[in-house]
This record gives structure tokens, C-alpha cells and sequence, in this order.
């Protein structure tokens, strides 16, 4: 027996912010939960299982907060999973909820994913120094940019390619009422005069730290009789490397071109810049959108950049690339994956609201994790699978 | 000495816990000298509150005072206490369900033995001198022998000064251990010389050691020593200052491709201004003095440039 169709008909996500001081991370999840199972029509009752994602416990120094957090994700009597794949994670989260419903294991699966990056600090926790080591590590970012620094070599990108993808994806955030940073004065000239934090990567190349939820509900084919827009999901996939290996391509990582080509094929996709009307890329870092455009295959190898520059990433663009505003202006770590997946899903429900792109029929959802080793991608579609 | 080398490592940090509009009501009564309970929609007491009701899902609203007194509906001995329990002496864990609660809430009983304590006992909260709206706040219950020594309960809730958020220490002390071969590898340091192993498979060079391919699995056993000299292949120009960071900013941090290894190790890059760094420059160890020399790779200071033509970019464009 094949895989059953699921879809996504609920998709909630929280007003990201730098401090959700208001709320606890319960309260934070739920506010997610509520907007997704308010949007599908449905209650706590009507869910047969919850599937929880975040990053590393270190974030919020809770251990195993699934435990905490049962009675007020409505998992009490049911299967209740947690996930962890690093950033990451809100994909692999959504797409072992996607598996729960596809394998037909359940009707109905609940799933969100969260961070609560104000508890504590993400640079600290990505960095603690270990003993007989050399102390050079510099977060996410310090992490990163060597590597962005080896696709500007190897692929001989104009390094204002970055300030372009950071002054569209903010632009874009301007349409998205739930993203954490609306800086309408962000233009290509702020960003190359903005800081550089960690050469090559400048401050308004980065993404910010923020707290924040996504939760999204995914049925089965009968559960989505009852839905006016169900996001059909095409395909899924999730693949994994060793962080550190000779000669490991950390650019364009084999895992990310095996899970793409995979992906590919599950959904009968064989051009994906021409089948694909948009796509929700994880990219915390400016650059990593022409990195991961190439290793999707919506460019050749070297020329992702090219699509960057030219516009064709913008909304109006070829391929729009992140019109939520993507990473770049959110950034609840354990969330952003899911956010990724639900603003691919929106787009096909034409549900995305001013950021919509018009006539959306077929959307990616992409997230990335640990040191460019774990991958989740998913497409979603208007349509139902045909085989 | 050990076959394994290995050192303290302490992660701390102070969390800064938003508590939400429930759990701070709890919290804020703590503060204010009340124990605030809640009910769920089963008709359950419940200390402290749930942040939603376990049956109807709602976020809970419905909050009652509770007196701090109760009965001990169970209990166990504590006879080795560790840091950051209540006491620095033996004490007991117990359930205590206060009286106009239906559930018990769990926190230490002072007494000086397990004889001491019994289920059904009757005990009431001994607060903290000073209250600030964390769980603290009650020091400890303590028994009551005479209902009428009971004292009585506080004056009630600063509506207008909720508690909003808490500040949760976290302390974890590790012991980190180095593998035999990265034992090995330090212990190479120690004497000056920067060991690697070669992977019988596929013959990459790993430095530091893996005791394990990472890209074929075969166990590694032949050691390599490697050159003192490479090349950078890619780095950062780190400028950012972040908490818990050992170097000040901004400082080079470089992948180091040594010759004779096939993997690059991250390390420090002195002795040339920041922005004329380059990729393939050719680059050598600076060893720290002797006597400072332990097990580690902070023996090595830093690499600064040879002075030497850089590498031609085939030579390690595979590494980036």
C-alpha cells in the first residue's frame, strides 16, 4: 500500500517578536494552535495525535519541555511526539506529522513547533567552549560565513548579491502582519551600509532572534472533504550528513542534493523553476538564498545568484523566494522550519493574505539544520496527488 | 595516566522565564504572602494552577486562595541533599494537598528525620523572609502540632503588580571527555606535534582524529603526523562581541587545511591586518612558550603567514 494523501487545512502561526514576554512558552504554542485549528475548523477534541518540534533544549534551559507541556498542547489520552533535527526541526516536525497521516496510523495530527529565544541567548548556547579546544566559534553566524565566503569564491557571485536577497525578504515582510521585523526603509544601500558582523556576512544579512509558534493541522483525505482550500501534500523528504567530513561540500551538501532530487521525483516535478510557482526557503543568512537555489535545482550550479540579482526571487520574480519575509525577518529557531512549510501551504490555499501570489498552484516548504547537515523539504499543491 | 584525558566544563546560564498570566497570578501570590489555586472544569483545585484545563483545553481563569495550611498525603526521605535544595541538610519531599485544594502540591517538610513524618500529617507553609514572587517564596512547610498554631493566611494579590516573568539560574557541571584518540591528538600538543589519522578506506588524513571514518565508518588506527605549515581555505572576520566569547573582537577565525591532512581544523590567524587575509594564503603555527604548553589546542597561539606565494586555488578547492 502506497502512501495515503494528506493535507494541510489549518495553519496558525504567533505575532513573532524579539520578547513574547506576555505570553509563557505554553501560552506561546497555544497561540499558534488556536489560530491553526480555528482555521481548519476543528478542536483539540477532533485530534488524534500532537507532534512538538523546538531546538535545543539549551535555548530555554528546559529539559524535555514535551513533558511540561502535554496538558496545554491538548495531548493528554493521546499520542504525543517530540522532534528534534536542530534548525531544522520545524520541518521534520511537520513532516512526521504528515507521515502519522499518510501511513493512515491517524485521521487527524496536530503539530507545532516553537522557540522562546528570549529566555536566553542563542549565541551563548551555539558557542559554549569546550575544554582543550580552540575557543573560535562565534555562533550561527561565525559558524556560517566561512562558507558563504567559499560560494562567493566558487561561484564568483558580485558580493552585493546578499544586500539584494535581505532588502527583498524585509520588503516582503512589510505584507506579512506576523512577521517580527517591518523595517520599510531597508533597502539594498542600508544593508551594504549596515555592520559587518561576521565578515562576510553584515547585520542586516542576518536573521533576527525572535519568540515565536507555528502549529499546523494535517487530515486525512475525508477529514479534507470538509476544508475549502486543502494544501495536498506532493512530497516529503528529510535526509542527514556527518557534520564533518573530508572534503565535505558545505556549500551545496550532498544530503540537500540527494533530498531534493528525491523530493523531485515524488511530486512528478522535473523542472522545478518552472513547476514550482514559489518557494519558502530557509535562509538565515542572505547569501544562503542563490546557495540553496542552486543545490534545489532552480539554478545551475554557480548561477543561483544570478536569480537573486535579476529580481526572479522577488515577489513580482520567476520564482518568489520567501514573500512571508522568510528567516530573515523571523526567527523562532524551533518554528521557523514549520513557518516555512505553513507560508508554502498558505500560498497554495490562497490563503497567504497581501502576500500572496496570485494563481499559486505549487509551493516548496525548505528547512535546513545543525552545520548545513540536517534537510526537510516538502511541496504542497492546490491539487490533489494524482498517483 | 588515563587513557583518556578529560577536564570540568560548566554550562550556566540565568533564564529569564515569561510566565505567563497563570502561572504569574500563582507566583505573584506567592510574593504577596497567598497560595493561589485553580479550578478546573472538572471541579478540581488545583496548586499550583494549570496554564489550561486538562478536560476543556481553555485557558484557566477561574482562581481561588487556598489556606496555607494542609495534610501530607505522601512522602520520602531526602538523606543526602545536593546543591540547590532547599536545605543543606536531611529533609523530607513530601505531597502536600492544602486545605480547599483537591490535588496535592509537592515541596521539602522540615524535620529532622523520617520519624518525623507521616502520611496524614498535618503541616502549613514557612515563608521565606524575603518574597519575591518565585516558588522560593515558601521555604519549606513545616509541621503543625496544635491546629491553633496555625498561622493565618496573608492579605492577598497586588492586582495592579503582577509577576511577569522569573529569573531561573541554571547551573550543569560536566565532565568532558576527550576519546582515546583525541586523547592522543592533545597529547601531541603537549609535545609539539600535531597528530592526525589516516582512514584505512579511503586514506583521508583526520586531524584531529575520529577513531572512526566520518564518511565510511572504518575504524582509524594509524597515526599521522602533519605539517606545522598549511593553507587557509575559507574564513570569518569575527566582529561581533557575544556572551562568554574568550577573544576580543574582531579576530580572524580560519579553516587551517594542514599539509598531509585532508580536513581543515579552525583555528586563530595573527600577524597580518584583518582585511588582507586571504583565501589559499599559506600559513604556520605559532606555538605558545613551553612552559604554557598543556593538553590542548590553545598550545598552538595562533598561525600566522609564511610569507610564502599562495597556494594555487586547485589545491584546496575541494575544501571549500
Amino acid at each position: 500500500m502506497g502512501k495515503l494523501p494528506a493535507a494541510v487545512v489549518g495553519v496558525g502561526q504567533t505575532h513573532h517578536r524579539a520578547k513574547r514576554e506576555d505570553l509563557s512558552m505554553a501560552g506561546l504554542c497555544r497561540e499558534a494552535m488556536d489560530r491553526a485549528l480555528a482555521d481548519a475548523n476543528l478542536t483539540l477534541d477532533d485530534i488524534d495525535a500532537i507532534v512538538v518540534g523546538k531546538a535545543p533544549d539549551l535555548f530555554e534551559g528546559v529539559m524535555m519541555p514535551e513533558l511540561y507541556l502535554a496538558e496545554a498542547l491538548g495531548a493528554v489520552g493521546k499520542p504525543l511526539l517530540r522532534v528534534h533535527t536542530a534548525g531544522s526541526v520545524g520541518g521534520s516536525t511537520a513532516i512526521v506529522a504528515s507521515s502519522l497521516v499518510s501511513s493512515g496510523v491517524h485521521k487527524r495530527v496536530l503539530t507545532v513547533a516553537y522557540e522562546k529565544q528570549s529566555e536566553s541567548n542563542a549565541m551563548w548556547a551555539l558557542s559554549v567552549p569546550l575544554p582543550f579546544n580552540m575557543p573560535v566559534h562565534a555562533g550561527a553566524g561565525g559558524y556560517f560565513a566561512p562558507h558563504v565566503r567559499s560560494y562567493i569564491r566558487r561561484s564568483g557571485a558580485p558580493t552585493h548579491v546578499g544586500a539584494i536577497v535581505a532588502a527583498k525578504d524585509r520588503q516582503n515582510a512589510l505584507k506579512n502582519p506576523y512577521a517580527h521585523l517591518h523595517n520599510k526603509d531597508t533597502t539594498v544601500e542600508s544593508v551594504l551600509a549596515s555592520q559587518m558582523l561576521w565578515d562576510p556576512i553584515r547585520y542586516d544579512e542576518t536573521c533576527p532572534s525572535s519568540d515565536g509558534a507555528c502549529a499546523l493541522v494535517i487530515v486525512d483525505e475525508d477529514t479534507a472533504k470538509a476544508s475549502p482550500n486543502p494544501a495536498w501534500i506532493h512530497g516529503t523528504v528529510m535526509r542527514s550528513e556527518a557534520t564533518s567530513a573530508a572534503e565535505r561540500d558545505q556549500v551545496n551538501p550532498q544530503a540537500s542534493r540527494d533530498a531534493a532530487a528525491y523530493l523531485w521525483k515524488q511530486a512528478g516535478i522535473t523542472s522545478p523553476i518552472d513547476e514550482i510557482d514559489m518557494a519558502e526557503i530557509y535562509v538565515p543568512f542572505s547569501w544562503f538564498e542563490p546557495m540553496w537555489l542552486e543545490s534545489l535545482g532552480f539554478a545551475e550550479e554557480g548561477s543561483g545568484w544570478k536569480l537573486s540579482e535579476s529580481g526572479a526571487t522577488a515577489m513580482t520574480g520567476e520564482i518568489p523566494v520567501n514573500c512571508s519575509g522568510g528567516v530573515l525577518s523571523s526567527n523562532p529557531i524551533g518554528a521557523s522550519g514549520m513557518l516555512r512549510f505553513g507560508e508554502a501551504a498558505l500560498q497554495v490555499r490562497g490563503a497567504a493574505g497581501e502576500h500572496q501570489i496570485d494563481g499559486a498552484r505549487k509551493a516548496l516548504g525548505h528547512a535546513y539544520g545543525g552545520g548545513s547537515q540536517f534537510f526537510a523539504m516538502w511541496v504542497v499543491g492546490a491539487d490533489k496527488p494524482t498517483s | 595516566m588515563p587513557r583518556t584525558l578529560s577536564a570540568p566544563v560548566t554550562v550556566a546560564f540565568d533564564y529569564t522565564r515569561s510566565t505567563g498570566p497563570v502561572i504569574g497570578r500563582f507566583l505573584t501570590g506567592l510574593r504577596d504572602g497567598v497560595v493561589v489555586a485553580g479550578r478546573t472544569s472538572d471541579g478540581e483545585v488545583v496548586v499550583p494552577p494549570l496554564e489550561y484545563d486538562p478536560v476543556t483545553h481553555e485557558a484557566t481563569t477561574g482562581f481561588v486562595e487556598v489556606s496555607p495550611v494542609g495534610t501530607v498525603t505522601s512522602w520520602t526521605w531526602v538523606p543526602e541533599p545536593v546543591k540547590g535544595q532547599p536545605f543543606d541538610r536531611p529533609f523530607a519531599f513530601a505531597l502536600v494537598t492544602l486545605d480547599g485544594a483537591t490535588r496535592p502540591f509537592f515541596h521539602a517538610v522540615d524535620v529532622a528525620s523520617p520519624d518525623e513524618i507521616s502520611t496524614g500529617m498535618r503541616v502549613q507553609v514557612r515563608w521565606a523572609p524575603e518574597r519575591v514572587g518565585a516558588i522560593t517564596d515558601i521555604a519549606c512547610f513545616e509541621p503543625i502540632g496544635d491546629e491553633a498554631d496555625a498561622r493565618p493566611a496573608g492579605g492577598g494579590l497586588l492586582e495592579d503588580h503582577l509577576v511577569t516573568r522569573v529569573v531561573t539560574p541554571v547551573s550543569l557541571d560536566y565532565l568532558y571527555a576527550a576519546s582515546p584518540e583525541e586523547s592522543a591528538f592533545y597529547r601531541g600538543l603537549n609535545e609539539g606535534r600535531i597528530l592526525g589519522q589516516r582512514c584505512p578506506t579511503c586514506q583521508k588524513v583526520y586531524v584531529p582524529p575520529r577513531s572512526a571514518c566520518p564518511a565510511d565508518g572504518t575504524p582509524t588506527a594509524e597515526e599521522v603526523e602533519v605539517s606545522q605549515t598549511g593553507t587557509i581555505t575559507t574564513f570569518c572576520i569575527v566582529n561581533v562581541p557575544f556572551l562568554g566569547q574568550k577573544i576580543v573582537p574582531p579576530y580572524v577565525s580560519a579553516y587551517v587545511l594542514l599539509d598531509g591532512a585532508d580536513i581543515a581544523v579552525l583555528h586563530l590567524i595573527l600577524g597580518v591586518p584583518a582585511d588582507e587575509v586571504r583565501m589559499g594564503m599559506r600559513v604556520k603555527a605559532v606555538w605558545k612558550p613551553r612552559e604554557e604548553w598543556t593538553y590542548s589546542l590553545e598550545n598552538i597561539d595562533h598561525f600566522e603567514p609564511t610569507g610564502d606565494p599562495d597556494a594555487d586555488y586547485d589545491t584546496y578547492r575541494h575544501h571549500l
